[in-house]
């Protein structure tokens, strides 16, 4: 009698040391089987990649020709061509409102999950549910919440209401960064400075933070790259502006990449659609050196705290 | 009974005793800090449960006019001050389906490879690239799933018709390519790097002792992962499929280039169809009527609850694994 690994069991039906290793005969099936799951799961992981790289190259081979220098410092013309300077400020000042709503409140939130609320309590749980549901929250409908919130008591979209939306989408992911690299912070610099007798908040200020700073800087920035390229929620709260101005108010109506994207891409001029391409890859390098940026600082201040 | 008291409230406090100035203006500091952060996770969860409330006032007058109607009813017709749901969540369930049935196959593999197969420089390289796939913005995917997916589709079709047709799904093939399956097609792509990236981290959890004895009793690599990998992470990888499931079903602006933004329900993917979220993204700036805006804020409303219930299902089915650690910036 034997099983499918070819053990040999006794008369009794229990393993038997001393009885021979007899080959089951099936070895040749089950190698195949291996074979067979190895090549597929290798052909799935190179196809993942292929379609990054078909992706990349679609967009880079679109837009390199109509990407130079002068069309990220100049502004956009219309349909008359010109550059994407104003969107690309426009971009970055509701990013960056996003960024001083959602990073702080994040970094709080993470605080309260390691260092408030312990491993059973139950508001922490609920919190996490929170996040969690967060997170999920379709981004469109984070753009109608704002719709609701912002806008229509206001009577006007702005950029204000865009990074309130953004702010929405990037706190779950700064959150869990935040609570992540804070259960990171070794046991040790905790007890150390008790035992110095610091108070709690001068611990979080001084000790623990410091020592999270490159894993919380990595989630900030990762959070800022998931906003950046975000279209739904600015195409409800932010999509009515003047696509030739500069605007540096965020309580009017502020131009973003995305947005441009959205409203030029079915244009009927061939000249409109390349400036698309080229935005959307001056997107994509922008979402890129972002990730890789991210990536080198988390595994510099990984190999700090020695892990 | 005074001496026990003080050896309490030194234990509470875990700290030395220090001057008594520096200790209060500490308290002072500690409360400060507690009360920012709780005061930080009380917003989180007001801002979920003004979500809704924001949703369900907006709404009140498509809610007033349609009922619970609005999810079956299949007219949209804002012209006429008809709006119903069904053919817009029909396409919404449609697309995602087809998403999960493949990405879910090819995520675990792909899983699998990054957490047991790959030499470790092929996984620090491939790793990261698979990730990369979840940072393209969505309006990436779009522009670029209307220009470059949709004519490969297009001469994809009549194929899949000629081999699969007697599926009702796969039928004739349409005049374009833009179609229910393409919105599928660009929906996968964009879930496939949450599930991979999900369930190698869950892989790489599954303790070595296991594997090894596994390994020292003869058995294939193969066999390690069906009799002992996946079993043990089962509930994991589930809860990531379902995390990748919100995701698709959520999707607004992507599938708003490739879907067709026809409200009608037909049995073949190749016909072109719409769902919820790409129709508000169509529809929202040119609302022709308040009521036309209402029935959009509805059908955020039936978004937001398959989301909410997406996020405590995955919760429920993850069980001891704690997904949302796993997601990181996912």
């Amino acid at each position: 009698m034997s099983t499918a690994t070819g053990i040999t069991l006794g008369e009794t039906g229990l393993f038997d040391p001393t009885a021979p290793l007899t080959p089951s005969g099936n070895l040749r099936r089950r190698s195949v089987a291996d074979r067979f799951v190895r090549v597929t799961a290798t052909a799935a992981a190179l196809a993942a990649v292929a379609v990054l790289i078909i992706v990349a190259y679609g967009v880079a081979s679109r837009g390199a020709s109509s990407l130079s220098l002068g069309f990220v410092v100049h502004n956009s013309q219309g349909l008359a061509g010109g550059g994407i300077a104003n969107m690309l400020l426009g971009t970055l000042e509701i990013v960056a409102a996003a960024a001083v709503i959602a990073v702080p409140i994040g970094i709080l939130t993470g605080l309260y999950l390691t260092e408030f609320a312990g491993a059973r309590s139950r508001t922490g749980r609920i919190l996490k549910l929170a996040l969690d549901m967060m997170q999920g929250l379709p981004t469109i409908v984070v753009g109608l919440f704002v719709y609701g919130l912002l806008v229509i008591p206001l009577h006007k979209e702005s950029g204000f209401a865009g990074a309130v939306a953004l702010s929405i989408v990037m706190l779950p992911l700064m959150a869990r960064a935040s609570q992540e690299v804070l259960l990171l912070v070794p046991g040790s610099l905790r007890e150390a400075a008790d035992a110095l007798g610091v108070n709690r908040w001068r611990t979080v200020l001084t000790v623990i933070l410091p020592a999270a700073m490159g894993g919380l800087v990595t989630g900030a920035i990762l959070a800022i790259a998931r906003a950046a390229g975000e279209t739904a929620p600015l195409l409800i709260c932010d999509s009515l502006f003047n696509q030739t101005a500069t605007s540096f108010n965020l309580f009017g109506g502020v131009p973003s990449i995305p947005i441009f994207i959205l409203q030029s891409y079915d244009l009927p001029l061939a000249s409109a659609v390349d400036r698309v391409w080229a935005a959307a890859l001056v997107l994509m390098i922008f979402i890129l050196i972002a990730n890789v940026g991210a990536r080198v600082i988390l595994a510099r201040s990984r190999a700090k705290m020695g892990q | 009974m005074s001496a026990r008291a003080r050896f309490t409230l030194g234990q509470r406090g875990s700290r030395a005793r220090v001057g008594t100035r520096a200790r209060s203006a500490g308290k002072v500091g500690d409360r400060i800090l507690f009360g920012l952060c709780a005061l930080a996770g009380l917003l989180v969860v007001a801002t979920l449960v003004d979500v809704v409330y924001q949703l369900v006032n907006n709404a009140m007058p498509a809610i007033d006019r349609f009922g619970l109607g609005f999810l079956w009813h299949t007219r949209w017709a804002p012209n006429f001050s008809v709006e119903g749901a069904g053919a817009l969540i029909y396409g919404t369930v449609v697309s995602s389906i087809i998403a999960i049935v493949l990405a879910t196959p090819l995520g675990i593999a792909i899983g699998l490879y990054l957490s047991m197969m790959a030499p470790r420089r092929v996984r620090a390289v491939v790793g990261p690239l698979v990730e990369m796939l979840a940072a393209v913005p969505s309006i990436i995917y779009g522009f670029w799933g209307l220009v470059v997916l949709v004519p490969f589709i297009y001469h994809l079709e009549p194929g899949l018709h000629s081999a699969l047709g007697f599926i009702p799904l796969f039928g004739p093939a349409s005049t374009t390519g833009i179609s229910l399956f393409t919105a599928g097609i660009v929906l996968t792509v964009m879930i496939l790097p949450i599930i991979s990236a999900l369930s190698r981290d869950l892989f790489l959890t599954v303790p070595a002792e296991l594997k090894d004895g596994a390994e020292a009793l003869g058995a294939t690599r193969w066999e390690v992962i069906r009799g002992i990998v996946l079993p043990s992470t089962a509930s994991g990888v589930g809860a990531a499929v379902v995390l990748g499931l919100g995701r698709a079903l959520g999707e607004a602006i992507a599938v708003s280039f490739v879907i067709g933004d026809v409200t009608q329900i037909h049995a073949s993917g190749f016909e072109p169809a719409s769902s919820v979220a790409a129709e508000i993204a169509a529809q929202f700036e040119s609302a022709v009527n308040p009521l036309h805006t209402a029935a959009m804020f509805y059908a955020g409303l039936v978004l937001v609850v398959i989301s909410l219930l997406t996020s405590l299902a995955a919760r429920t089915i993850a069980g001891r694994f704690d997904v949302g650690m796993l997601t990181r910036a996912s």
